[in-house]
Parts: structure tokens; sequence; C-alpha cells
């Protein structure tokens, strides 16, 4: 595959305070005790891509994650780590490393994205069709975030399960529609002209944008550059591209034949090109080309762009982590059902306990959890569907329920911990109850302490 | 015990089952519609010939074969004709078919219709609701079937709706039946209906959805490729549905468009869609032009014209889609093009050339004539040398030697087309006089389109039979010498869009206008103002603010004129205080207005009528304030429950002062002292809005300057007061 891939690493988002910061950006957030941002690569890695450029907001951040690369994959992938500004948006990213992109299509991904669908197929898609834009879609997540959104940010009242509206033509191979955002929260707007068209729009809530695209390199570079305003990918540059289909205005390189010859409106011709276009695809004539074809089988000069899809299967794992409900489902699926991504082989008991951890008498840890190298527990613990981290030190009778605990973590005595993310090097002492609650590094829970739904982190 | 107990659930299931109704079926013989004149003026759209077949023959023929075991006709307009067709044919003595008729004279509507069936209590089960102009070959079992499970579990579910595919052309938004083209979301598993919308509004770029169905709805289908063939089951509910919402009268528009609107009583619609079965209604000359020719394409078989054989003749199909009825007299030399029908008894003379048309019976019709895509009903004499193109000519016509009828021409019942006259394209022609234009208001269209009209014709024949006749010695006719029918105007701007719902084919130059039209939208789609550029939207929620705004200046001035005209009314009527407080609140209801807004606008309305009674000096004009006032103030304070609303009414007369009527600025203070006295106002007010004003520009404060010796009275009288009291 010719694809040259580009991964949005991202900086440090306000959204998963107090989990990331300048030191643990996004990109290196722990998921089953690895950062997540090796998830993206081993599976790109996976389809034999191994030159990436991760782009990163801001110098820092990108020396952190440069490092963590070079460490963990010098000898295995070829990564670039490129710094830009923080607050450029992903379009602006795209913009600001574009002078490095060459091949004929560019493969953009998210940083934070978890999945384990076939990614050949995403691209087959894209160059079956000769799309300018193929994305990824897959099942919006059933267990809805309580507090936070997938995009957009500034909308907390969104229900759960709705991400996207997604327009698709009956034959679910094109994208003809696309609500991201704040949109999704307003009315519906289709296109008049887009309706008469395809005939038939399927209307999907219950799809979300993966944030996988494959992008004809010639048509993003010329978006990005025309549309200076364009700050994000998957709210300014997609849907100007789904909704500028049947009237593109991007030169497109060596796209239809149409193009060139035409001024010769004869009918025999275009049923020639309508044919040369069936056996090009390999599939049905496209509603675009119909449209193209003009309702009396004569060209009329339009010019159009084809952006497709690729629905994910039911059965396929795919999330991204964008949120801090995001943050404790993937942890819990990692290590859950969709155990294969995690790599790591589990013991008989369903569950990962390195073997320099150290347990108490009594203490039992159940299935689909994970201790980290070097942690210790004490007597009478009880560890449920909850990740450890290294080199913690957990007292006695202490229970860690639908948890995460990252590394260098102290928990005293009789402690209980529930649907909570603890990051590194927190002190909880004694009798500290916490239940739905997000502890920033470093910060000391006083003892006996009892929280709920909060939010604790250091000044 | 048990097997006991369940045995008996069973007995009670099968009689349950026996006791079940015989499928019934609702036949609408009015469209309630103006599509189809002038012909419908002499005779009921339903016995309009099809293929030289009346309409509603299909329709009942298709009923019977679906397994509908009762039909009541509903007859409105010429409802005797109906009747008395249907009484002369076999209909009526069916075996396990029962045909009745009911028969209403005032029902103006199809929603007025299914209230007076539903008063008759005919109806007993699930029923089919039609309409007596569809061509139909569906089979009804998978509908009915599925209806009934979802009635099972779902109580709610009241309709189910035939639709088809059928893909209109996008460019001029019209579906080869002539019907507008149709936005329906249907949700792809459930098959319930969620939203319908057949008007849609060509200018706007986009299609609005209510957020709310998506929130129930993890996925719909958006469908602009289908057709709806007005074909309904119904639950008796509908009828009942019906005479609940009085107001409802269109089938769609009202009653469709409620139901889905309407999430209190969770009333559902669902669709059936129909795959390789013909179903198709008549609306419009257009789709009278597409069903017969789909009918003579044999797509509605066995609806098919030497299937179908009412009365006498049998009609023979021949190569080329060829029908042709016995006893036709045909000239050696005349040539009968493909897709032609020709009814029994008919004579064609030499040379001439029949393409794609119908021709009746017993019609004469001579040598060197040319006739392409016409319909021809029956008896009509056409001479030598005429040219017909794509019209429909009615029972009785002549056409004189020579005469062109250009495409799209109507002539209704026994017009008569003078020698070498050309009939203009699209014109409609009738012995009868345009009826007065009207409102094209939807209302006036359901009321003059049947009843009145109708019964005026049966009642006043031989008055018109009379003015028949005068035409018919005019000799300057407009439709050339020895000519007699009239030539109907088309409504206002109506011309444009006749070549929409002709028989004649759509033009090709309309159709390339129409896509350049549709490319030009394409354009104004990509408006990126349009669309906000950013996903933020930020740009979208500050237009919508905006026009929030609009509409509630627009709303305030409204609600004001509406509470001028009503006290304008209550003053000339000599209405009573309290109807006039009644009706003032019933708008501040529907203006969803605050009571100090009623007070400003009240207070305003009385000002402006003392202003508008003549007076001389501004004496004269303090005294017709007195006057109103003395005579309404009672309207005025039920207002002023509060010191605010005072504040309001001081507001208000000071921007009249301003504004609207100067002629009071130099009276403001007298004016004010004079509400004072009379306690439209009480000191409070008066103080406050003083107080309000301390920090208004020096412009605003003019008012309060005239007003500050009043003020100081007050204050002063206050303090005495409260010296008084100490």
């Amino acid at each position: 595959m010719d694809f040259q891939v580009v991964v949005l690493g991202g900086g440090v988002s306000k959204k998963l305070l107090p989990l990331v910061s300048q030191e643990l950006p996004n990109a290196l957030l722990p998921v089953a005790n690895r950062p997540v941002l090796s998830y993206v690569l081993e599976y790109l890695e996976l389809s034999n891509l191994k030159d990436l450029i991760v782009v990163v907001e801001g110098e820092e951040v990108a020396l952190h994650v440069g490092a963590w690369i070079s460490g963990a994959y010098a000898d295995r992938l070829h990564v670039e780590v490129a710094a830009v500004p923080e607050d450029v948006g992903t379009a602006g990213a795209i913009r600001a490393i574009s002078h490095h992109l060459t091949a004929k299509d560019i493969l953009v991904v998210s940083g934070d994205l978890v999945t384990d669908v076939p990614l050949g197929a995403v691209a087959a898609t894209h160059r079956r069709h000769d799309a300018v834009v193929t994305a990824m879609l897959c099942a919006a997540p059933v267990s809805g975030p309580s507090e936070s959104v997938s995009s957009g940010g500034k909308d907390k009242t969104k229900k759960p399960g709705r991400y996207d509206l997604i327009g698709l033509d009956p034959t679910k191979q094109f994208l003809v529609h696309i609500a991201t955002g704040a949109e999704v929260e307003k009315d519906l707007r289709i296109q008049k002209s887009m309706l008469p068209a395809v005939g038939q729009i399927e209307i999907r809530a219950d799809l979300m944008d993966a944030h996988l695209y494959a992008f004809k390199r010639s048509v993003l570079q010329e978006v990005l550059d025309r549309k200076s305003a364009f700050h994000s990918l998957k709210h300014d540059v997609l849907p100007y591209l789904v909704r500028s289909q049947l009237k593109s205005e991007v030169v497109l390189s060596g796209m239809p034949q149409a193009e060139e010859n035409r001024t010769e409106k004869v009918t025999s011709q275009s049923n020639q090109q309508m044919l040369s276009q069936i056996l090009a695809n390999a599939s049905e004539p496209t509603f675009h080309l119909q449209h193209s074809l003009g309702p009396y089988g004569s060209i009329s000069d339009q010019r159009i762009h084809k952006c497709c899809v690729y629905i994910a299967g039911s059965s396929k794992y795919c999330t991204r982590l964008n949120s801090i409900q995001a943050y404790n489902d993937i942890n819990r699926d990692v290590i859950g059902e969709a155990s294969h991504l995690s790599g790591y082989s589990y013991s008989a008991q369903n569950n990962v306990i390195h073997p320099s951890a150290e347990l108490g008498a009594k203490t039992t840890i159940g299935p689909h959890c994970m201790l980290g190298e070097g942690s210790q527990m004490g007597d009478k613990c009880s560890v449920k569907r909850s990740v450890i981290g290294r080199h913690c030190r957990i007292g006695a009778n202490v229970k860690v329920v639908n948890s995460v605990v990252m590394n260098h973590v102290t928990i005293g005595d009789s402690c209980s911990i529930q649907g909570s993310v603890i990051c590194s090097n927190v002190q909880l002492q004694e009798r500290a109850v916490l239940k739905d609650c997000q502890i920033g590094a470093g910060f000391v829970v006083a003892a006996g302490s009892e929280c709920k739904g909060e939010v604790l982190a250091k000044k | 015990m048990g097997a006991q107990k369940k045995s008996g659930a069973r007995v009670s299931e099968e009689a349950d089952e026996l006791v079940r109704v015989p499928l019934q079926a609702i036949l609408l013989a009015d469209s309630f519609t103006t599509k189809f004149r002038p012909i419908t003026l002499e005779r009921p759209k339903v016995l309009l010939p099809l293929v030289n077949v009346p309409m509603i023959n299909y329709t009942l023929t298709w009923l019977e074969s679906a397994g509908v075991e009762e039909v009541f006709v509903f007859c409105c307009s010429h409802s005797k004709q109906v009747i008395n067709y249907l009484h002369n044919s076999d209909w009526l003595s069916q075996p396990n078919f029962t045909v009745s008729t009911i028969e209403s004279q005032n029902s103006v509507s199809a929603g007025d219709a299914l209230r007076v069936v539903y008063e008759r209590n005919v109806i007993h089960g699930d029923f089919v609701l039609i309409s007596g102009d569809t061509v139909s070959n569906m089979s009804l079992t998978q509908a009915l079937l599925e209806h009934k499970e979802r009635k099972k579990k779902d109580s709610n579910a009241v309709m189910t709706m035939v639709i088809k595919r059928s893909k209109p052309n996008p460019a001029i938004h019209q579906s080869r039946l002539g019907t507008d083209e149709l936005f329906m979301a249907i949700d792809p598993n459930t098959k319930q209906l969620l939203y319908y919308e057949d008007r849609a509004d060509q200018s706007k770029g986009t299609l609005h959805l209510d957020k709310s169905l998506l929130v129930d709805n993890p996925s719909l289908s958006l469908h602009h490729d289908k057709q709806d063939c007005y074909i309904d089951i119904c639950s008796p509910e509908v009828l009942s549905l019906f005479t609940d919402n009085f107001d409802y009268q269109h089938l769609r528009r009202h009653f469709v468009k409620g139901l889905l609107l309407d999430d209190i009583m969770g009333y559902k619609i669902f669709v059936h869609e129909i795959h390789s079965d013909y179903a198709a209604r008549i609306d419009n000359f257009r789709s009278y032009d597409t069903v017969s020719k789909d009918i003579i394409h044999r797509w509605t078989y066995p609806l098919v014209p030497d299937v179908m054989n009412f009365g006498n003749s049998v009609t023979k199909l021949e190569r080329q889609g060829i029908y042709r009825a016995s006893e036709i007299s045909q000239s050696q030399s005349a040539v009968i093009g493909p897709c032609t029908v020709i009814g029994s008894g008919t004579k064609i003379g030499n040379n001439t050339k029949i393409s794609n048309s119908v021709i009746g019976e017993g019609c004469k019709i001579g040598s060197n004539v040319i006739i392409e895509g016409c319909y021809i009903w029956d008896n009509i004499s056409i001479e030598d040398g005429c040219k017909l193109q794509h019209a429909i000519v009615c029972d009785g016509v002549i056409i004189k030697s020579g005469a062109v009828l250009e495409p799209g021409v109507i002539l209704s019942f026994k017009v008569v087309v003078g020698p070498e006259f050309v009939v203009p394209p699209y014109s409609k022609v009738s012995l009868f006089q345009q009826p007065i234009e009207e409102d094209s208001d939807e209302e006036l269209e359901y009321a003059d389109s049947t009843s009145v009209i109708g019964s005026q014709m049966e009642t006043s024949d031989v008055e018109i039979a009379s003015q028949v006749l005068e035409t018919h010695f005019s000799p300057a006719s407009e439709l050339g010498m020895g000519g007699a029918g009239h030539v109907w105007l088309t409504c206002e701007g109506g011309h444009e869009e006749e070549w929409r719902h002709s028989v004649a084919p759509i033009p090709k130059d309309k159709i390339l206008e129409a896509i350049k039209i549709m490319e030009d939208d394409l354009e104004l789609t990509h408006d990126d103002s349009f669309f906000p550029p950013s996903g933020e939207l930020k740009p979208n929620s500050n237009d919508s603010d905006d026009d929030d705004h609009e509409d509630s200046r627009d709303d305030s001035y409204y609600f004001e004129k509406e509470v001028e005209a009503t006290f304008l009314r209550a003053v000339h009527e000599n209405i009573q205080e309290s109807h006039l407080i009644l009706e003032i609140n019933s708008l501040k209801l529907s203006y969803n207005k605050l009571t100090a807004d009623c007070a400003g606008a009240v207070f305003y309305a009385m000002m402006k009528y003392a202003l508008d009674t003549p007076h001389s000096s501004a004496d004269s004009l303090l005294q017709n304030v007195q006057v109103v006032f003395t005579k309404w103030k009672k309207v005025l304070t039920s207002y002023l429950t509060d010191i605010d609303e005072q504040i309001e009414i001081i507001l208000k007369f000071e921007e009249m002062c301003s504004e609207s009527a100067k002629e009071y600025a130099t009276l403001f203070t007298r004016i004010l002292h004079y509400f004072y006295n009379e306690d439209v106002v009480e000191e409070d007010a008066i103080l406050s809005w003083e107080d309000e004003k301390k920090d208004a520009d020096e412009a605003d404060k003019v008012f309060v300057k005239q007003a500050q010796h009043l003020i100081q009275w007050l204050k002063e009288a206050s303090e005495e007061d409260d010296d008084d009291q100490e």
C-alpha cells in the first residue's frame, strides 16, 4: 500500500484532565499499562505501514512522545515526530506538515483510536471507487458517555450514543450527509439537491466517524490551501467534501474521463463512458455517475467526486479515547472482551498478573484484571475488572472495582475504589473511599475521606 | 383445569375469528379538487373514461379481486350521476361483493366525507380507504396481514399506506404522474412513517427534519424516490380521529401530517412498499396520460382493455399494442399506429393517421386527419384535415374541418371548434363560463369544487341549456366560425406551470431550463456563508438569534395591530367592556404576551383612537382623551395590576409623544395628571418612572422635565401625607 500515514497524536486535551499533563500527553495515556498511541502504531504495523508521521501539539509534548517512540519502536518503525503549535486543529496540523506529503493517498489516523478493523479493507474501498475521501465508520459506543462528548466539547447536554449523524446512499458505500459536533443537536438539514440524486438517504445516528480517513492527497492539499478557515478535518474538511460531491470545486487529477471529452454530448459516447466506468469500478454505476449523465443521458458539465465510507463490522472493536468515560470503557474492554488488542497473554483466571507482583494472603484478583510489574498488595484485597500499574503499593483490605490505577500509586489499608481513575504517584491514605472519581497525578487523598464523582488534582 | 382453560381460550380466539367482520372499503367518488375542470363541471371524475372504461370500474374491479367484500361508495358532487351509473351497471348485483352508496351534498373534503361515514356507523373493522380514481392490481393480502400484526402488538398503529418506488425527475421536481415530489422519512426496520412532505418549498436548498425524530430512532431512511399510491389500510379509529379533529380536511396534508406531529396520542402510520405490482392514482391530466399508457402497455394486467369487458363489445389485442373493438369501419388507406385503442362503431376515413391514442365509441373521423397522443372519448366527430396532438376531447365534441388542436388542449363536452381554427396550447375549452375567479386558497378549493357548482348544475340544467343555445348561435365565437365554447383563462401566473399537469409531454426547453435552475441551485448550496465554515456553528447560532429577534419584533407589531383593530371594533360595534377584555386576553395567549404588553397595546389603541377622533385644538384633544378614558378605562385598568404595567404605559405614552403622535407632546403633563386623577397611574409609578429616567440621555429626559412640576407636587404631597400620618 503506497499510503502515507499521518497519525494525529494531539496534545494535552482539556477533556481528559486531570489524567493528562505536559509530561503525560494524550498520546501517552496508558491503556492497560501501555500508551494509547502504541495501539495505533501496532495497528498500522500490522498492515505493514511503517513509515509514519506523528503530529503532536507543542514542542514539549513532541519531546516526550518522540522519546517514548524512539525507545519502544526504534528498530521496528520509521517514525517522524512533528510538532505543531497548539490549537491549530487537525486541519491546521495537516497544513503544517503538508510539504512532507508526497504519496497519492494519505491515511489520517487519530492517535487515540483503539481498533482492530482491517485497514486494508478501508484502503481497498478508497481505491476501488477512486474516492477523494474514505471515512471509516463504526458503531457508536453503547455505554454512553455520561459527562463527555466525542467532539465539539461545548455541548454537555448531548444524549448518550449520539455522536454524528451520517447519511448513506442505499448501497451504503457513499457518504452523502454528515453532521458532526454541535450540528448533531440541531434539526437535520439535508441538501435538497442531494436527495433527488441519490433517491434515498439512510440517516444513521448509531454510527460514529472513527476519525480514520483516507484522503486523495491532491484534493486534501488543495482544500486546505484554499479554505484557510478550515480548522478541523472532521468538522470542516469532511463535511465540505461531502456537500460538494455533486459540484466539485476541487480539480481532480485523473478523475472521470468525462472531464476530458465533455464537449461531445453524444449518447453513445456517454454509454461507453458509463461502461468503462462500470468496468473500472467493477460496481454498479453510482448515483454520482447517473447524476453526471443527467436525467436524459446527456453529460451535463458537472464535476463530481466521491466520498466513500467503510463501515466496520459489528464484531470489530473500534473506540476513540477522547473522554474520561471512554478511558474507563477502553481500559475495561481491552482487558475484557477485546483482550486480543492488549497483546498480553492471559492466565487461566483470565487476568494478567506480572510475575514480579506480590500478593498478600487471601487477596483475590478476579478475571479481566491486570496487575503491573513490581506492584505489591496486602492481605484480603479484592480486585475486580481493574487495571493496576507498575510499582504500586497497596495495603490490606483494599477493594478496587472497575477502576484504573496508574504507576507508583500508594494505597493505604481499607481503601475502597470504584469506577475511578487514579493517576501516577497518588497517595491514598487509609480508609479513603472513592467512587467515580478522577485523581490527578501526585495528589494526596486524606485518610478517611469519602468522595463521589469528584475530580481531585493538585493546584 | 389448565388444559380446559387453554382450550377455552382457543375457542374464544376462534370465535374472534368467526365474528371477524368482512373486509370493508370506503371508496371516495369525489376527489375534492378542481384539477379536472372544466370536464368535472359536467361529469364526476370517477365516471370519466380511462381507456374507454369509466375510472370507477378499475377501482371496483381491483377491490373485488383484492378480497374486499363490502364497499361504500361515497358520492358528493354529481352524486346522482354516480348512483345512476352504479344502478345501471352490474356492480350492485355481484355475489360476495356488496356495493352501497352514501350520498352527501355538503361535504367539501375527504375529511368531511369520512365524518359522514362515521356517523352512518357502517364500518366495523379494518377498511381500505381509496379514491375512485385509483388503478391498481396489487395484492392486499400481505399488506393486510402486516397491518393486523402491527395492530395486535400496538393499538396505536392505525394506518398502513401503500407506497411504490418511482423516481421523480430531479430537474422539474415532479413524478411521471405529475404529482409533486414527495419527501418521506421511514424507519427502515419497523417501516413506520416519520415524516411526510409533499409540497416541499423549492426555494429552500435544504430539508429540515426535527431533531426529535432522531432521538427516538437511531436510523431512518429519507426517501425521495417513493410515490404515494393513495391506498390506505385503516383501522376504525381513523374515522373517529377525523371526527375528533374536525379541522382535518385533506387526507395527507392534515390527517397524516397531523398524526405525525401529534406526539400526545402517539398514533402511528406505517408504510407498505409494493415492488412488482401496479398502483397509481389519477390526480391530474398528466397522470391520466401516464396511467392510460400504462394500461395500454399492460402494466396493470388484468386491468387491460381486452380483459375488462364492461357492457357490450369485445376488444381484441393486435400486434404493437393496438386494441380494436368490433364494428369498426376503417378505410384501407388509414394507418393505425402502435399503442392505440379504438372503440366500437368508430369510423375512420381515408389517409388518416392515428398513433398512441385512445378513441372511444361511435366516433366519426374524417379523411387526412392526424391524431397523435390524444384521448378522444365517445361520439365525437372530427372532420377532414384536422390535426390533433396530445389533447383530451370529451363526448359530443365536433371539430370542423382543418382545425388544429395544439398539445395540451382540453375540450369539454359538446364543444364545437370552427373550421381552420387553431386552439392554442394548453387551452381548456368548455360550454360553461369559467366560474368567477376565486382565491386559490385551499379552503375555497374544496368548497367551490364540488357541492356548490355541482348542485347548481343539476338543479338549473334548463337554464344552462338555454345559455348554451345562446352561445351556439353567436356567430363570432371564441372558437372560430360556428364554434361553441369558452376558452378558460388560466389563473394568474398559472400559465407558466400549465405544462406540468398537462397531457402533453413536457417540452424540451422546459426541462433544459429546469436543469439549469437545478445546477444553479447546487451552486447556491455551496455558498460557504450558508454552511458555517467551522463546525462550531457560531455564525449560524447568531443568525438564528437574529431571526428570533426579528420574529419577536414582528410579533409585537402584529399584536399591537390586532389589539388596536379589536379595540376599534369594540368602539364601533359598541361591544361590552368585559367582552373586549376577553378578546384581548385571547390575543394575549395566542401571541404569548405579558400583561404589560397588553396594557401597552390597549393604551396605544385608546390614545390612537382619541387622536383620530376629530379635534380642533389641544384642548379638544384632551377632551377626546377624557371621553375615551371615561368609557374604556375599565379595559385598561384590568391590565394595570402592577406598578410595572403602569410604568410600561407611561413609557409607551412617552414613546408616542416623541414618535408616532407628536400632537400629544405638549399635552404630556396634563394628560399624565389626568391619568393620576383617574387612578390609571399611581404616584409610585410616576416616581419610579422618573427614577428610571435619571441616567438617561438628555434627549430622553424631555418629558421628565416637562412633568417635573407634577413630580415635584407629587413628592411634596406624599411628604405631607407622611407628616399627616405621623
